[in-house]
């Protein structure tokens, strides 16, 4: 019954029929509504009606009227930093694109380049050499990004949501100090948890961390880590203590100067390849205790909290792979004509590209409300799991059908359409398989239904 | 050592030269609505002269100054963003023709003393090429137009600036104060980066009038109407080059 949905929809987990939290709200429902709801609804709104009662407002009070912006409106800041982004990917980086891919190496001029230009760093507090914007703003910047070169936008990705949140939610004020500006400036991170032997069963990994004395001494060998080439800090997931399963993980800041950090094999892949992905081995790798990052054992935790999060990111670079497929095929869609007609003007190809559009703008509005519901300090976790399964088979439907649409042209390395198909593959991959994606989402219906 | 303490950069917001123009149905202008704007590009080549010099410490002082409506605050934003000081909007709804710019850009002068004045050599809207060599004029000082190259000698407190003409290139030496407009191959603007936007949100902007300054705006100009380029028509084949030159 449409009540129950809004009563349902309005607080923030799908929760079962019982009082809505009073932060979240909005006013009970006009009294005409309540006439059309079911049975059940109206003893939905009673209990409402008994909360709201309580805090002295009566049903038949019209809703407020506080007036919310789209989940897609942006203010003035994220507009002017969206275009910024924007021309600086299609001046600097772009003629680089194809280069990059074909080498399966990201130009240290780029690197450089997002370093100087400030995106490295975007969450970052201004003292530690950081723009000191939202996390809108990342997912902004990722997304302009991705719709130009998705291998450059995982880098800053990475960087933004995975390594600086990281260090700014978990390291003490030394490491802070020591790490944030450099992050910002000249350094890229990595981070360290998959293993050849533990993917989505993450928290099975195998490197250990050996007290010795003041130091730990960590062995074991790393897969799969993004941005691992050119990184010189990584942010290593080891097991203090294997007799307690995930409770001994702790999470370790090793630079890439310490002898016991080796980068060994570099994958060749299919997509996003001018993002180094690696093998990081630990070998005999001596760090001290002031390099763990929060306390022992919280390696779980730490993990678990930055991936929730990354997953928005992905979510963004695989909605502006998606956008950057579209926004090439339809201009060529308008030009290309057959049978004396643009074959934009032909209807099949009409539908074709209208529902990738629908595709792509539910993406946009899954990955920016879950974005906001994080800045607003509201839980997250369903929805960013929800916004990164979408967007990433979103990227993949849209490249797809842009390449059918683009004809042969579409199948050579001529148009920079192929490259996006091949990219989007690992969005549904990386991060939390889309499995895993689903599986968090199944649990956090069944424990919202739980009554 | 510097040469100048203040160096004042005019930005004008126009509209960004990738959107496609269209010609309003009344043939009275193009369309303005709805349209990206962003800063005249050889202004952003003027700003980034001025934060060079200032960034050899050739001046203490970058001062961006821009005419026209609200929205021209965005403008003044990125010159602040890419590394001038201070801004100045004078703020009006009318249409302001390069000699009333001029007018306005001599009134700010005589508050501001600037030693320099970079322009832009012109806007990519009007494509005038008159506000630098106007406000010389009335500046009575010496000018430097269509720069592509810059030198500053800080002993003579001189400039020497390549110019590109007709026929080549043109070198000129000029005394301060002077004002010299940019062309194209001068520098390559840079992107303000993030912590510098951030930062430019605190740096001042003063909003003016032209009537506070003094000046009536005049234009002395109408535009009659404006069309379309003629559709290409096929070309024609001749026989004879006798036929051609007929």
């Amino acid at each position: 019954p449409f009540l129950f949905f809004l009563l349902s929809f309005r607080s923030n987990r799908p929760t079962a029929p019982s009082l809505p939290q009073p932060s979240s709200i909005t006013k009970p429902p006009h009294t005409m509504l309540t006439r059309l709801a079911s049975r059940s609804a109206l003893r939905v709104l009673s209990n409402a009606t008994q909360s709201f009662r309580s805090h002295g407002v009566s049903v038949n009070e019209t809703i407020s009227t506080d007036k919310r912006p789209a989940v897609t409106s942006m203010s003035e800041q994220e507009q002017f930093l969206r275009e910024h982004t924007r021309r600086f990917a299609e001046t600097e980086i772009k003629p680089k694109v194809r280069e990059m891919d074909e080498k399966s190496s990201m130009d240290a001029n780029i690197i450089k380049a997002c370093f100087d230009q400030g995106l490295m760093g975007i969450e970052t507090a201004p003292e530690l050499q950081g723009a000191g914007l939202s996390f809108m703003s990342s997912i902004l910047v990722v997304e302009e990004l991705a719709r130009v070169d998705p291998a450059v936008s995982v880098m800053v990705d990475v960087q933004n949501t995975l390594i600086n949140t990281t260090i700014r939610k978990w390291a003490n004020k030394a490491q802070q100090e020591k790490w944030l500006p450099r992050l910002a400036t000249d350094t890229l991170g990595s981070f360290c948890l998959s293993e050849w032997g533990s993917g989505s069963d993450a928290f099975s990994l195998k490197t250990k961390a050996e007290a010795k004395g003041d130091q730990f001494v960590i062995n074991g060998s790393k897969a799969w880590i993004t941005n691992a080439n050119e990184a010189g800090l990584y942010i290593v997931m080891a097991n203090v203590a294997p007799e307690q399963g995930y409770k001994g993980i702790t999470a370790f800041l090793v630079e890439r100067s310490n002898p016991g950090l080796v980068i060994g094999k570099k994958e060749d892949k299919l997509g996003i390849r001018a993002s180094s992905t690696c093998e990081v081995i630990l070998k005999d790798c001596v760090v001290s205790k002031e390099d763990i990052l929060g306390q022992i054992g919280k390696g779980y935790k730490i993990a678990i909290e930055s991936l929730n999060e990354g997953r928005i990111g992905i979510a963004a670079q695989q909605l502006g792979l998606a956008q950057g497929a579209f926004d090439y095929t339809i201009p060529y869609l308008m030009q290309r004509k057959q049978f004396d007609s643009p074959i934009a003007k032909f209807q099949a190809v009409q539908h074709q590209f209208a529902r990738a559009s629908c595709e792509i703008a539910s993406a946009r509005v899954l990955t920016y409300n879950a974005a906001r519901l994080k800045e607003e300090g509201k839980s997250f976790v369903e929805e960013a799991a929800m916004a990164k399964l979408i967007a990433s088979e979103v990227a993949e439907k849209v490249s797809s059908a842009c390449i059918n649409l683009l004809g042969g042209v579409g199948f050579t390395k001529d148009v920079p359409v192929e490259k996006f198909f091949r990219d989007c593959k690992v969005g549904q991959i990386y991060e939390g398989t889309s499995n895993i994606q689903l599986q968090t989402i199944a649990k956090a219906i069944l424990r919202a239904y739980e009554n | 050592m510097s040469v100048a303490t203040k160096v004042l950069v005019g930005v004008k917001r126009a509209i960004d030269y990738a959107v496609k123009v269209r010609v309003k149905a009344d043939k009275t202008g193009v369309e303005t609505a709805n349209v990206k704007f962003s800063m005249n590009p050889f202004d952003e080549i003027a700003v980034e002269e001025a934060i060079r010099m200032k960034e050899k410490g050739l001046t203490k002082e970058v001062v961006a100054v821009s005419i026209g409506p609200q929205k021209c605050q965005e403008v003044l934003r990125t010159a602040l963003a890419m590394g001038a000081d201070r801004g100045i909007h004078i703020q009006t709804d009318q249409e302001v023709q390069p000699l009333d710019v001029a007018k306005i850009f001599r009134k700010v002068s005589e508050t501001e003393k600037p030693q320099l004045i970079i322009l832009g050599k012109q806007a990519i809207d009007d494509d005038c090429n008159q506000t630098s060599q106007m406000l010389a004029g009335l500046l009575d000082w010496p000018q430097a137009t269509f720069a592509s190259s810059i030198e500053v000698d800080a002993d003579t407190s001189k400039l020497k600036v390549v110019r590109e003409v007709d026929g080549g290139l043109e070198t000129l030496s000029l005394g301060l104060p002077s004002v010299v407009s940019c062309d194209l191959r001068l520098n390559k603007p840079r992107y303000a980066t993030l912590p510098n936007i951030m930062k430019a949100k605190q740096k001042p902007i003063a909003t003016h009038t032209p009537e506070s300054l003094g000046v009536t705006l005049d234009p002395r100009l109408q535009t009659v109407s404006v069309e379309e380029p003629p559709v290409r028509s096929a070309g024609i084949k001749v026989k004879t080059v006798d036929e051609l030159v007929a």
